[in-house]
Formats: C-alpha cells, structure tokens, sequence
C-alpha cells in the first residue's frame, strides 16, 4: 500500500509532464471563464483542446479512429491531476465528450459516429444535454417535449427543456423527445441529435440564486429534425438516455470541498468569540475535525478508485458517494463559517467579508450542486438500489399510458 | 497509485474470514455474553494464536511471523466483523505495540515470543477516572520499581498477565511493565457496557514494576500506542459496521410492511446508503492510517485520529440505524443488533473517546498548517 506510481506510470507521468511543461499555457493566458454568464472567449480553451487533441491526450481512452488516444483508462487519470497543475482555460467540451458523444458512438449509425467524434474531441464543436423538463428533472422519463412524425418522415418538434448546462454556446444536443404518449412512459421516448443554431431553438438562460447564468432554458417551437437525426430506434430513447447518464455519474465528480477546512481553521484564528479566540473554540474544532475526515476520506477513496484502474480492474462503487458528501460537507462549513463571522457573515463584499466572501460564495451556490447531476436524493436512491441490492420504489407510473399518468396539474 | 491491499493481504483476509465463520459464529459472542463468569472465550483465543495471529506484526526474530502492519490490519477487520470476544486489542495492539515502540532488547526478548505464541495476555492501564486522558489524572505512582495506586476501567484486566500501566515518576510520567500475577496486584472485574470484553479495576499495592521507554515520557509514549491500536481498531469497527449493514439490508429485503419490503421505503434505502457512505470514507481514512503506520510516515498521528474519528462515527452510526431498522426486534436479547450496538461503544472508547481525537486531529492539523 503506497501511493507511489509504478515504474510505467512514473514513465507515463514524466511524458506527460514534459509535453504539458512545453504546450500548457502559462497562468494569466486562459482569457475570460468560458462556462461564466456570456459566452465569453471559447478561443483559448478550442485552442487548448485541439493541441491535446493532436498529441493523443483529448479522451485518452477512446480509439484512434475516434480521434481519441487509444489508451488506459489509468493513463487518463494521470494525464488529468498533471494537467490540473497549470492553468488551463475552463473545459466547455467535457458534456460532449462525457456524455452525449460517447452516447451517439454507443448508440448512432456509422454514419454520425463518424460525423461528429473527431470534430468534438478537436473542441471545433460543443454540445449539450436536453432531458430535464420542468414537469421532470428527478423523474428524467416524465420528458413532455413531443416530436410528431410527419408523412415525409420528418419529426416536428415543441415543448421546453430547462438545466441545460452550457446550451448558449453549444453547437449540437441531444434531445429526449416524447414519440408515443399512448405507450408507457419508458416506451415512448426516441432520442434525437440536433443542430442547436437551427430555427425553432431558442436559448434563454436561467438566473440563478447564486446571481450566475450557468443553464439555460430551451424552447422548441415547430422545431423540424431529420429522421436520419434519431439516435436510436423509435420508442427506444429511454435505453440510449440510460447510456448517457451512465457516463454522467462516471463525470460528475465529487471532491468540489477541497481544502476549505483548512481556510475555516484560518478564518478562525483571526477572529473572537464571547468565550475567547475562535480557533480556540471546542465545538468548532469537533466540527472542523468531522470535515476532515470527510474530505479527506473522499480523497483516499479517489485514490482507491484509481488504484483499481492501475491494476486494470474495474473500480468498485465506492465512488459513487463523492458528490453527495462533497455537496453536503460545502454547505455545512459555508454556514459555520459565516456564523462564525457573526453580523459580518451577512456581507458579501469581498472587499470587506472575510476571505474575500468565498464562504458566502459557497454558499450561494452549494444547493445547485446539492441538485445538479442527479440530487441527493437520488444518489442515495441509486446507492441503496444498484451497490446495496435494495428494491426499487413501487411505481404509479409503470403500465399506464403516458398521457394518462397524473401530473399534479 | 496502488492505494489498496495487495492480492497476498487480500487473500489473508479472505481465509480470516472463512476461519471466523467457522470458529466465531455468533453463538460464541452469545457463549461470553450469556455468562457472568466468562469475559473472553479462551478456545478461540488458542485457536488464534495457533494460527499464529498475535505474531503477524512481530519480528521473526522475536516469535512473530514477521508478516507486516498492513496484514494485522486486515486480520483486524476481520475480528471486527466477527465481533471476536477475545483480549486481541489489548494483547496486539497495545501491549505488543508497545513493547514494540519502547521495549529494551531483554524486555522485547522476554515478552514477545510469549505474546507471539499465546502464552501472555496483556492488558494496558492508563486512566484512573471519567474524562479524557492528561497526566494530571495520574496518580498510580513507582517509587523504587514499585507500583501503588489504581487503574480502572482496564480492558482485559481480569485475565491478563501483563500490563502496561502509565504511572508517577517523580515529577513525570513513564510506562510500566508489570507482572500480574506477582504480588502486591489485586483485580477485580467490572460490569461493562460491552460484557464480551471484559474490563477490571487493577489495584497495586508495592507492586514490582519495570520500567518501559524513558522515563519521563510516560504520556507521550502512551499517546504513541494509542495511535498505532487506533488504526488497528479502526478496521475493527470497519469491519463491524460492514457486517451492521448486511443485517439491515437482509432484513429490509425480508421484512415486509404495508404489503412490500421495508427496504423498498425510502426512509429505509436512504438510511442504509448512509451507513454505507460512513462505512466507505471510514475505510478509506483506515487505509491512509495504515498506510502511515506502516511506513512509519511523520504524519501518523494526524492519520490515526482521522481513521479513528471516522471509524467510530461509522461503526456507531451503522449500529444504532442497523438496530433501528429491525425495528422492535432490533431491541430483544435475541436478535444481535445489540451485540454491535454495545461493541461500537466499546471499541469507540477503549483507546479514548471521539471528542478527545478530534482535538487531537485540529492540533495535528494545526501543527502541520504552521510548518
């Protein structure tokens, strides 16, 4: 038990670092956050992707012909902690090349496969995710989006789609439509790939309580698609969406708590308490001490996953709680942390809150994450079900047709 | 990255496992329980010890089979899981470790290869009354190599032949071996929350004792062993809160109510996801402590609180939600729930109590941050 590399990584780290040493950007070149309220400049980070892309180190994992790398998976992680030494500009290709591209290589026809994987690891095209509805976001198979089949074979699209991360600067989506409401709710859904910029789509992004504009809402009005834009068969969307979220969970990952128990044991050396120096105070050290170990225990457990793919085994599910600590534990210390600040928690001038208003910050957006990628909640749905072996729910909704599912409205 | 036991500790495991199921069913546990005139069951104690598991982490030259740290601690989650109703922690993890840590060449020579062969049960004395330990609680004194004074609560104490007993020395504090079964040594057994490990009030009058380590350096020696017996025990309660969880799930999948399992309820899927994500991040701070034990890293004192402060809080939450969810069969006799129930308590206290290791663990961080 060690956490040293073996020999071929060690290789493998030392390439890697020398090309990211003689490719990477420098800090203070990656320009505007790509993934911020506006579209902002995607010219540092398409610029970025394309030079990994040509070296092999863009989706490492995938073949070749795809444009990928054809390597390990334990290649990946290695490449991914090295890179997250220097400053790269934000990743707005990680949905794409997470998610929806992997999804049309499982589940398309030869002909998009080969249409859209190499123009997507080049970072010269972006997608994003259209299934969470606002009658479904848990409940993702609820989708209402209704495509209709015309007699010449193409589909007419309307209905809205919300939560859409980064669709505001994404060139194509994936989008889980409803084809058949007669059917059970499972057996009506068809995927489709579309083009994000043609008529019939409209964008509007979503003010969030944090004050950010991550996700979008988007309509479909009279939105027409090829038949040859399906993905999948007819009536078979649910199963190609399983494959997406499938690769969702292995994306979304956890650890967003870092190193902030170590800035509340800072915040509170400077600040006092009625029972003297707040660094000194036993309930918060009991506190800091449980967030320790949580952080840290999500830490090792990275670290057990990883060393599942060293040995070329597939990791347990032990990585399947990440997020649903991490998003927690961000709550619990943003809150502590301001309450410590007393009357001053209240502020989030950073000019005036201490350590620049990142706790308020954190809190501010902590419940996004607490939602986003699947809620706690489900997560724990998904732990009981799928790694403990418990049954799933009983379910209102498994043989009826869909129109005739109650909606609560 | 190899952050994991290897396939020859895995296949340890496995066969500790197999050798429990067959020689610690829960009968035994029940076998201690049940009588009052019994604090560990002495037949699988021989049997551990002629398979040779009090040596793993002693040297060959002194008895042991000179395996390594790293396999104790997979045995240990074993004898966690099985709830092993012997004086394992007290004999391995404290007093071995101790001799270990501070033992002279003669004292190592003397004890070790008993310990290793099954020959010496040990026990280590340090508090003296409630709260947590500080040398100002220590009032058991050695003046010219005798011990006076009283130790209580000493896990194992009623059965052991050795001790290590922390005791005045002038002005300080030192470790002390001592023979229990010379005179000047009276015991006697105290009822416990956890009555498969045994505990005693040991009371000295002029009893011999032999110095461990410098003298001195009594507390800080002992904070030493404790470090290392908290990584141990924290696989342990890994262990046990492991075994917690599968209760719960097979009763959930068999107990019906309202015409459907109660592990199709929510209440009850979330509440065992809980268990597992504690039990999860409790093992993995177990094996950063193990891998700092083993390497002997600076950083083990830091390591050792953060698997023990995780450990306890997951074996404990894993004992009273795995009881919880039997509902009231969870509180008879009869059902175990309360087997683990007791030993997560036990095991939680016996190296000193999760508000005294957090403390620790914000002083070792502290520490670290300023360096």
């Amino acid at each position: 038990m060690n956490f040293n590399d073996t020999p071929e990584e060690a290789a493998y780290r030392a390439k890697v670092r020398a090309w990211l040493e003689a490719n990477a950007p420098k800090a203070g070149a990656a320009g505007a956050d790509p993934l911020g309220d506006e579209a902002g400049d995607l010219g540092p980070a398409r610029a970025w992707q394309r030079k990994k892309a040509e070296a092999g180190y863009a989706c490492i994992t995938w073949p070749a012909a795809w444009g990928g790398g054809g390597g390990a998976p334990w290649q990946a992680v290695i490449f991914a902690q090295e890179e997250a030494k220097f400053a790269t500009p934000g990743n707005p290709f990680a949905i794409g090349l997470g998610m929806c591209v992997p999804t049309v290589l499982t589940c398309g026809n030869e002909a998009d496969k080969a249409r859209f994987a190499r123009p997507a690891v080049l970072g010269e095209e972006i997608w994003c995710q259209l299934f969470s509805e606002p009658s479904g976001g848990s409940d993702a198979a609820a989708a209402r989006t209704r495509a209709v089949q015309g007699p010449n074979g193409d589909w007419v699209v309307n209905g809205q789609k919300v939560w859409t991360s980064g669709a505001h600067y994404s060139d194509f989506g994936l989008l889980l439509a409803r084809t058949d409401p007669d059917v059970p709710k499972h057996k009506g859904l068809t995927m489709f790939w579309i083009d994000m910029r043609a008529p019939g789509v409209e964008v509007r992004p979503i003010h969030q309580m944090s004050g950010a504009s991550n996700f979008n809402e988007v309509y479909f009005t009279d939105f027409v698609l090829k038949d040859s834009q399906r993905v999948g068969e007819v009536g078979e969307g649910w199963k190609v969406a399983v494959v997406t979220l499938m690769n969702e969970r292995l994306s979304v990952g956890g650890g967003a708590s870092g190193s902030s128990h170590a800035r509340v044991l800072k915040l509170a050396s400077d600040i006092a308490t009625l029972a003297g120096p707040a660094s000194k105070d036993a309930a918060l050290r009991e506190k800091i001490a449980d967030w320790f170990v949580q952080a840290e225990g999500l830490k090792y457990t990275t670290f057990r996953t990883q060393t599942a793919l060293s040995r070329g085994q597939t990791p347990g599910p032990e990585n399947s709680i990440a997020k649903v600590v991490s998003a927690s534990l961000m709550q619990d210390m943003a809150n502590a942390a301001m309450d410590l600040e007393d009357q001053f928690g209240i502020l989030t001038d950073p000019a005036l809150s201490p350590l620049g208003a990142s706790f308020q910050q954190m809190l501010l957006s902590a419940p996004g994450l607490r939602i986003a990628g699947g809620t706690d909640e489900i997560l724990r749905n998904i732990i009981a079900e799928r790694v403990l072996g418990l049954p799933a729910d009983v379910r209102l909704d498994k043989d009826v047709a869909f129109k005739d599912i109650p909606s609560g409205r | 990255m190899d952050f994991d036991f290897s396939d020859d500790q895995k296949f340890l495991k496995g066969e500790a496992r197999k050798f429990l199921e067959a020689r610690c069913p829960v009968s035994v546990v029940r076998g201690v329980l049940d009588d009052p005139a019994r604090s560990h069951d002495a037949a699988l104690w021989a049997a551990v010890a002629e398979q040779g598991w009090l040596g793993t982490a002693i040297p060959e030259t002194e008895g042991g089979l000179g395996l390594g740290r790293l396999e104790l601690c997979a045995i240990a989650e074993e004898l966690g899981r099985a709830l092993a109703p012997i004086p394992f922690a007290s004999t391995v993890y404290f007093v071995a470790e101790a001799l270990m840590l501070a033992g002279s060449p003669a004292q190592k020579a003397k004890w070790l290869p008993r310990i290793a062969a099954g020959e010496v049960i040990g026990c280590f004395a340090t508090v003296e009354r409630a709260g947590a330990l500080t040398e100002a609680q220590v009032q058991a004194r050695v003046e010219g190599g005798r011990l006076s004074g009283a130790k209580m609560p000493v896990t194992d104490g009623a059965i052991a032949d050795l001790a290590v007993v922390l005791a005045r020395e002038g002005a300080k504090t030192s470790l002390f071996l001592v023979e229990l079964g010379a005179g000047g040594v009276t015991r006697e057994a105290l009822q416990s929350l956890d009555p498969t490990r045994g505990v005693a009030r040991l009371a000295f009058a002029d009893a011999a004792a032999e110095r461990l380590g410098e003298a001195g350096e009594g507390l800080s020696l002992a904070e030493a062993v404790m470090d290392r017996a908290a990584v141990y025990l924290a696989f342990e309660q890994v262990g046990g809160s492991d075994r917690a969880l599968e209760m719960a799930k097979s009763y959930a999948l068999e107990r019906y109510a309202f015409g459907r399992p109660i592990g199709s309820y929510q209440a009850i899927k979330h509440k065992l996801a809980d268990i597992y994500i504690k039990t999860e991040l409790a093992r993995s701070n177990a094996y950063y402590g193990a891998w700092a034990l083993d390497s002997g890293a600076a950083e083990l004192p830091l390591a050792a609180a953060a698997a023990r402060v995780s450990a306890s809080e997951a074996f404990w939450f894993a004992a009273k939600e795995s009881l919880q969810t039997h509902g009231g069969m969870g509180f008879t006799w009869a059902v175990d729930c309360h087997l683990f129930y007791r030993r997560a308590q036990q095991l939680g206290l016996v190296a000193g109590g999760a508000k005294a290791w957090k403390e620790k663990l914000v002083s070792q961080l502290e520490r670290r941050n300023a360096a």
